[in-house]
């Protein structure tokens, strides 16, 4: 894990006495709330619904015991006893007062922490896969990548008043669990010929205009990956529209230029920059690749884990769902649902989060990841371990077996919480999942990924879904839409919307009946929703959501 | 010709808690929708709006629509139900704070 020199101490501890100077500033006055929004939202701190909310950058979605720990001693402290993980990889916190804020960040500073950048129109945290340097599928750990991109972009002078804000996601692995292809920029690191570069990806974006990324440049040599990124951003930076907050991201910049005339002038403008990187770029990230070292292996039975799985039918369920393939022989990744059936997508209890930082410290190698589907994971466990984790997980609550099923739903915060929203997430995602655990179908249905925004921005990834639902306002009232055949992975595709919406209390009878008919229609037990789907297209699933609209035609 | 003027409320978020808050009778916030004051005059409600965000305690000022009900004010729109109340997933926020005297 990065670990911070004294120049990342300096910088934070400098930021935090900078914010906590503006802050008593609007306190007494001196500044307007005009003047002081800017300044707060560069320091991650919103001013939502019910209260104000602080966003905590947890770069790449990595931590430990310790910084996990404090976590929980901040919810319990100056919050409500929980937070947020969020589909960025961040932590948020729903209930902050202004005046504690900088003894928030303070506590977070002591732990190499912060909420820089974490809002406004800059490069925002540099979100990777959650299996990062475990996943047997990884050509390349892409955290090294990711935290020499965290530390170019934080502060970076030419990029602190961006067109809007600007997302960059980094994977190593074939199987792409960082969905790149939604980002701002996705990067791919692969070999070719045994050298290391990366497939650049630009333009990719949810909210109110989805799109796949395109491919700017399919293999650039990791020498120049950095001054590529930075001449990506630099040719948005004058390009983007300013006037038009909604043309304002580089999908919108790629999509009126055209990604040809986007690579020539990266190609033009990264002719012109590259030889001011001098190589430091490259010194730096052999510094950073040393900070992330794999853990020492250790070479035991897994007698214990054969032996829980043989007679345990609990560990057996959870073992099959939440377990990923690792890398070392003898371990598993293993994902501690947040997603217990009827909770709030992505929250834990100061209890439960000190309780995943002991098991990362006993079991773990110290490593937890948070992903983007809002679970966290203990990223090296030996398997002789794991019923010692799962023992302790399902104390604490945490043991839910329901990775990538029907009740693993990310939900943004929605209008419980969100300014912006315009419909409630949470409690559809709740009752979505308390729905299925009655009918104890999960296992049968499969795989299958629902994915909830309470509004057009997208939080909840739901064009991604394999079903998303869109909460929307219609005249007043809450209407949910409903998409289709979306998938976040390398076969990226956007979700077709189904037809008109649905109100508040028939979203969840309307999700019922689409899972009912994929069971009448998938060719066998091992044809997951999205296979059908592509296998069936939209038609019989149409016609399970709008019966009337069924028997009309067939009367007709 | 002009829209006729339905009842409003004046809202904001405290500066310091960043809870909503309500402009109620005597000019004071209070923390209460049933405590707010109902406006029903178009002009007043734009002099009192100007007036709430020249306050530099409170963020946010705006107009919402509201009804008047038997204990006083109410909202008219879910956006504000959820403000008035808290959110649905957890009881925190104003369905577990309030008080009486507020």
């Amino acid at each position: 894990m990065y670990k911070y020199n004294e120049f990342d101490e300096a910088f934070v501890r400098t930021r935090v006495a900078q914010f906590s100077g503006q802050i008593a500033r609007r306190i007494d006055g001196s500044l307007s709330e005009d003047e002081f929004r800017p300044l707060r939202l560069m320091n991650g701190l919103y001013l939502q619904l019910h209260a104000y909310m602080l966003r905590v950058a947890i770069p790449y979605g990595t931590l430990n015991a310790r910084k996990m720990e404090q976590l929980a001693h901040i919810a319990e402290t100056w919050d409500k006893g929980y937070g947020h993980f969020t589909t960025r990889q961040n932590i948020q916190f729903n209930w902050p007062k202004l005046p504690d804020v900088p003894a928030i960040l303070t506590a977070l500073a002591d732990v190499e922490m912060h909420a820089i950048q974490t809002s406004g129109n800059t490069i925002r945290n540099v979100t990777a896969d959650h299996f990062a340097g475990a996943a047997a599928d990884e050509a390349t750990d892409p955290r090294p990548v990711a935290e020499l991109l965290r530390q170019w972009s934080t502060d970076h002078p030419e990029f602190q008043f961006l067109p809007r804000k600007f997302k960059i996601a980094v994977t190593g692995a074939k199987h792409d669990r960082a969905v790149i292809r939604a980002h701002d920029i996705g990067l791919a690191l692969l070999r070719r010929d045994g050298a290391l570069g990366v497939q650049v990806i630009v333009g990719g974006g949810l909210g109110r205009t989805p799109m796949i990324g395109k491919v700017l440049n399919e293999f650039v040599p990791i020498e120049d990956m950095l001054p590529y990124c930075e001449a990506v951003v630099s040719v948005w930076n004058l390009l983007g529209r300013r006037d038009n907050k909604f043309k304002s991201r580089i999908k919108i910049t790629v999509h009126e230029h055209g990604i040809d005339e986007i690579r020539r002038l990266t190609e033009e403008r990264f002719a012109m920059i590259r030889s001011t990187f001098g190589g430091v770029d490259q010194q730096l990230l052999r510094e950073i690749e040393a900070h992330f070292t794999p853990p020492a292996w250790v070479n035991r039975p897994v007698d214990a884990y054969d032996a829980a799985y043989a007679a345990d039918p609990v560990f057996r369920a959870w073992a099959d769902t939440n377990l990923a393939a690792h890398r070392a022989p003898g371990y598993a990744i293993a994902t501690i649902s947040l997603k217990a059936h009827g909770a709030t997508p992505g929250d834990a209890t100061a209890d439960q989060m000190r309780v995943m930082a002991d098991l990362a410290r006993r079991y773990g190698h110290d490593e937890l990841r948070i992903s983007h589907e809002q679970n966290v994971i203990l990223p090296h466990v030996h398997k002789s371990d794991l019923p010692a984790v799962h023992a302790a997980l399902k104390a604490a609550g945490l043991a839910t077996a329901n990775i990538g099923l029907i009740s693993d739903i990310i939900a943004c915060p929605g209008m419980d919480y969100c300014t912006l929203a315009t419909a409630r997430s949470i409690p559809v995602a709740q009752q979505i999942a308390t729905r299925f655990d009655e009918l104890k179908l999960e296992h049968d249905i499969g795989a299958f990924k629902i994915k909830i925004s309470g509004c057009i921005n997208a939080c909840g990834h739901h064009h991604l879904g394999h079903i998303g639902i869109l909460g929307l306002d219609r005249a007043g009232v809450e209407n949910y839409q409903i998409t289709l055949g979306g998938d976040g992975t390398e076969n990226a595709a956007l979700g077709e919307r189904a037809g008109p919406g649905f109100a508040y209390d028939e979203i969840v009878p309307a999700i019922e009946r689409l899972v009912t008919a994929y069971l009448d229609l998938r060719a066998s037990r091992d044809e997951p929703f999205i296979e059908t789907f592509r296998r069936l297209g939209a038609a019989p699933f149409k016609a399970a959501l709008y019966p009337a609209a069924q028997e009309k035609a067939n009367a007709a | 010709m002009s829209r006729v003027f339905t009842p409003k409320i004046i809202t904001a978020n405290a500066l310091l808690e960043g809870d909503v808050i309500y402009l109620g009778h005597d000019g004071q916030w209070v923390r209460c929708l049933r405590d707010a004051r109902l406006i029903e005059d178009a002009a007043q409600a734009e002099a009192q709006l100007a007036e709430a965000l020249a306050d530099p305690l409170v963020v946010g000022a705006y107009l919402a629509d509201a009804a008047p009900g038997p204990d006083g004010p109410r909202s008219t729109h879910f956006r504000e139900t959820f403000r008035a109340a808290g959110p649905s997933n957890y009881p925190h926020g104003k369905q577990v704070e309030i008080t009486a005297d507020v």
